[in-house]
């Protein structure tokens, strides 16, 4: 009786270990990828994991969207603490320092020299690859989405008031902005002044101006850097801003009040915005019928040299303590996102831009630009590579950005509520940030970026 | 002979009460002893490293402007919305009590609101209360920007007081209701029969048997309203305009999830426990004693 039960479960156990060695050998190794964009873009995202599945056999990503960017980055810390981190994670710009600082992470360069991939870093715009590169240019995680701000404008309101091209510089669009309220438009441009909008009016202001938003180089060059967007030309453009919107030639728009900026663009209503080259796709599919618009470079102050501007959007990270499997898998992918077909792909897709001049001349050559849905687009790119970039216009290297981002939309609302003066709000806004990279550097004793 | 188990009671109170303490132990007294040590230390976000600071990061929040700011729009919020709740819900319940025709069908409408999750009762407020589409864009056609919650802290604070008032009026409802209903008719008959009138039934008769009621509603509204108004605020206002509506539960959150700042938000939701702590207290000591138990 009991021989033939252990007859039995040995026979079981034989069976069950050849079905889980069997495959084993087919099996491929799988490894997680969360990111932060939600709806259609998750959508784009799950696509291009299926395409990179199906390139090879030895490997299988699995992406899971964690909602948006704030959520991924406090799910990932949340994982990591408890040592279920994915291999791979898509953090935003602003997270970078953070990141940095973390020591949570497998230099991403580091990874692909390890698994004989050579990736030729120059190939990125220097622009693009900075913000996510260490001091001495070494590249801790790879470029994914990538974004710049732009002006959008509508030529139809343009005309009426005599013009064909866009305002170069910000006492053109002053006097275009009063010509088109005399020519009865209600909102001649719509800006938003949340914390998000940090990106547009501080970010990217800074950076074409070639002003700097904190010391040692924004941030670059230590953790003891603090804010100065209080003594830049910055003061001038909020003092404008300001001016203008108590003119009434610019209104809020946020989603809180009903309609966001990019709506009240793509309606008719408003005939100027600032925003993400990444909406491109969005005003195109959603515009009014028969509505004429273009995008620009956005404007600069009279007699200033264009900078290049800085890129938004999110890099990917590949974490520390996976295994050597997973690293390869992780790398092969990181080399499927870099290929130019896939940067095709994926701008197609979403309106991001291509990270690598290889990608974007891959696009030109398949005459993407000149496609009419995705005509303008290469806009983007012309500001982002307006020239070599500066110690200032690599990009913003803070700690606990977002918290400054907050503070930003905090005392632009008591600007433009008229509870303080444009000084007074920017300076709050400098001493609050102050305290919070004070508590960022103290967080990290002894610690330097990278 | 009578088999029979015997427990001392002290063994089968225990045993019973096991199950409930290991719950309050894993969701309440560990996090919280956990904060309290995260609330003395600066913890890095990815883990790795913590520095023992003592008092500092009290020190440091409570040297901040913007908190106070914080308690300040919290205490308004938490005075303005309780009273509106209890108010209006106690008006209801004492119209619903009397024999009306149609009051099982109010009973039941005025109760729904309870049952909406926060986040989408906010959001249905967001479009009703929305500047340019809203319920009061007519105004703000006849007056440009009177109404500008986007902008001015007072619309946004009052946004926020209606839209968690409007929630919690159908919870107080409930209660009072239920508390009207336990008092014995023939006491209200009896004054109606003496000839007092309406209005002085409920302050001699009514009032006074429902002030446990009052009681309890308060101390629940008054906690709630600092915890329970984290979704509104979320989704109607973020904190804004300004830190208007940056109550101090909204602050932990961004502070901690947003900024990564865990022991800086673990030092705040201390404060916020002790305040909390601290306002119930003072109810039982102060207002208890004018609760009639009957």
């Amino acid at each position: 009786m009991t021989m033939i039960k252990r007859g039995f479960a040995a026979l079981a156990a034989g069976a069950l270990s050849t079905a889980l060695a069997m495959p084993a050998f087919a099996e491929p190794v799988k490894f997680d990828f969360w990111f932060g964009l939600s709806g259609d873009l998750a959508r784009v995202v799950d696509t291009l994991c299926k395409n990179f599945n199906a390139s090879q056999t030895d490997y299988e990503v699995v992406c899971t969207s964690q909602g948006n960017y704030d959520a991924t980055l406090q799910n990932t810390i949340a994982a990591f603490r408890a040592g279920k981190q994915p291999a791979v994670v898509q953090v935003y710009d602003v997270g970078t320092a953070t990141m940095m600082l973390s020591g949570a992470y497998k230099p991403a360069d580091k990874l692909m020299e390890e698994n004989g991939y050579k990736i030729d870093y120059a190939d990125y715009f220097p622009g693009i690859a900075r913000y996510y590169a260490t001091s001495k240019g070494e590249m801790l995680s790879f470029p994914f989405n990538s974004s710049t701000a732009l002006l959008y404008w509508n030529k139809d309101a343009f005309a009426k008031i005599g013009k064909t091209e866009a305002p170069k510089t910000w006492e053109d669009v002053g006097a275009d902005l009063k010509a088109m309220k005399d020519a009865g438009y209600e909102c001649p441009m719509a800006i938003n002044i949340s914390a998000n909008e940090s990106w547009q009016l501080m970010e990217q202001f800074s950076a074409i101006h070639n002003q700097p938003i904190a010391t040692k180089n924004n941030g670059y060059d230590g953790l003891d850097a603090r804010l100065e967007v209080n003594k830049t030309k910055f003061v001038q453009y909020v003092t404008d801003l300001k001016k203008w919107y108590d003119a009434g030639l610019i209104k809020i728009k946020s989603k809180d009040l009903g309609q966001d900026m990019v709506q009240a663009f793509a309606s008719g209503t408003c005939q100027v915005i600032m925003t993400s080259v990444g909406d491109h796709g969005t005003v195109g599919k959603t515009h009014k019928e028969g509505m004429n618009w273009d995008v620009a470079e956005l404007p600069v102050y009279a007699g200033t040299e264009r900078k290049n501007s800085l890129v938004g959007g999110a890099s990917l990270w590949v974490l520390s303590g996976k295994s050597d499997a997973e690293y390869k898998g992780a790398a092969a992918f990181l080399n499927f996102i870099h290929d130019p077909k896939t940067a095709l792909f994926w701008s197609t897709n979403t309106g991001y831009i291509p990270v690598t001049k290889s990608g974007f001349d891959y696009m030109k050559s398949n005459g993407f630009y000149d496609k009419a849905p995705y005509k303008g687009r290469e806009t983007a790119i012309a500001s982002l590579t307006a020239s070599e970039p500066t110690e200032i216009t690599r990009g913003v290297r803070l700690g606990n950005f977002t918290q400054i981002r907050a503070e930003f939309g905090t005392q632009m609302q008591a600007i433009f509520a008229n509870k303080v003066s444009v000084q007074e709000g920017l300076d709050t806004l400098v001493k609050n940030g102050d305290a919070i990279l004070d508590r960022f550097q103290q967080t990290y004793p002894g610690k330097t970026l990278p | 002979m009578e088999k029979r188990v015997t427990f001392s009671s002290w063994t089968i109170g225990i045993l019973f009460a096991v199950p409930q303490l290991l719950l309050i132990f894993t969701f309440f007294y560990w996090p919280a002893g956990q904060a309290v040590y995260w609330s003395l230390t600066l913890q890095q976000p990815w883990g790795g490293g913590n520095i023992w600071v003592g008092l500092d990061n009290f020190r440091s929040i409570l040297a901040n402007a913007d908190y106070w700011n914080s308690i300040t729009a919290s205490l308004v919020f938490a005075g303005i919305s309780t009273g509106l709740a209890m108010f209006i819900a106690l008006v209801l319940a004492a119209l619903t009590d009397r024999q009306l025709a149609g009051s099982r069908l109010y009973r039941v409408v005025l109760i729904w609101p309870y049952g909406i999750a926060a986040p989408a009762l906010a959001l249905a407020f967001r479009f009703i209360l929305a500047p340019e589409a809203g319920f009061l864009s007519a105004i703000n056609r006849m007056w440009p920007g009177i109404w500008d919650p986007g902008l001015d802290g007072a619309d946004a604070m009052a946004s926020i007081i209606v839209a968690f008032s409007w929630k919690y009026v159908g919870y107080n409802f409930i209660f009072f209701l239920a508390a009207f209903q336990a008092i014995p008719r023939s006491l209200i008959e009896a004054a109606a029969m003496d000839g007092s009138g309406v209005i002085r039934r409920f302050w001699d008769i009514q009032f006074p048997l429902i002030t446990p009621t009052i009681f309890f509603l308060l101390v629940i509204n008054i906690t709630e309203s600092f915890q329970d108004s984290f979704g509104i605020v979320d989704i109607m206002t973020s904190g804004g305009p300004a830190n208007a509506t940056n109550l101090m539960v909204y602050k932990i959150y961004s502070d901690g999830f947003k900024g990564l700042d865990y022991s800086g938000a673990a030092a705040q939701s201390i404060i916020l426990m002790l305040l909390i702590i601290v306002l119930t207290i003072f109810q039982f000591r102060f207002i208890e004693r004018r609760v009639h138990y009957g």
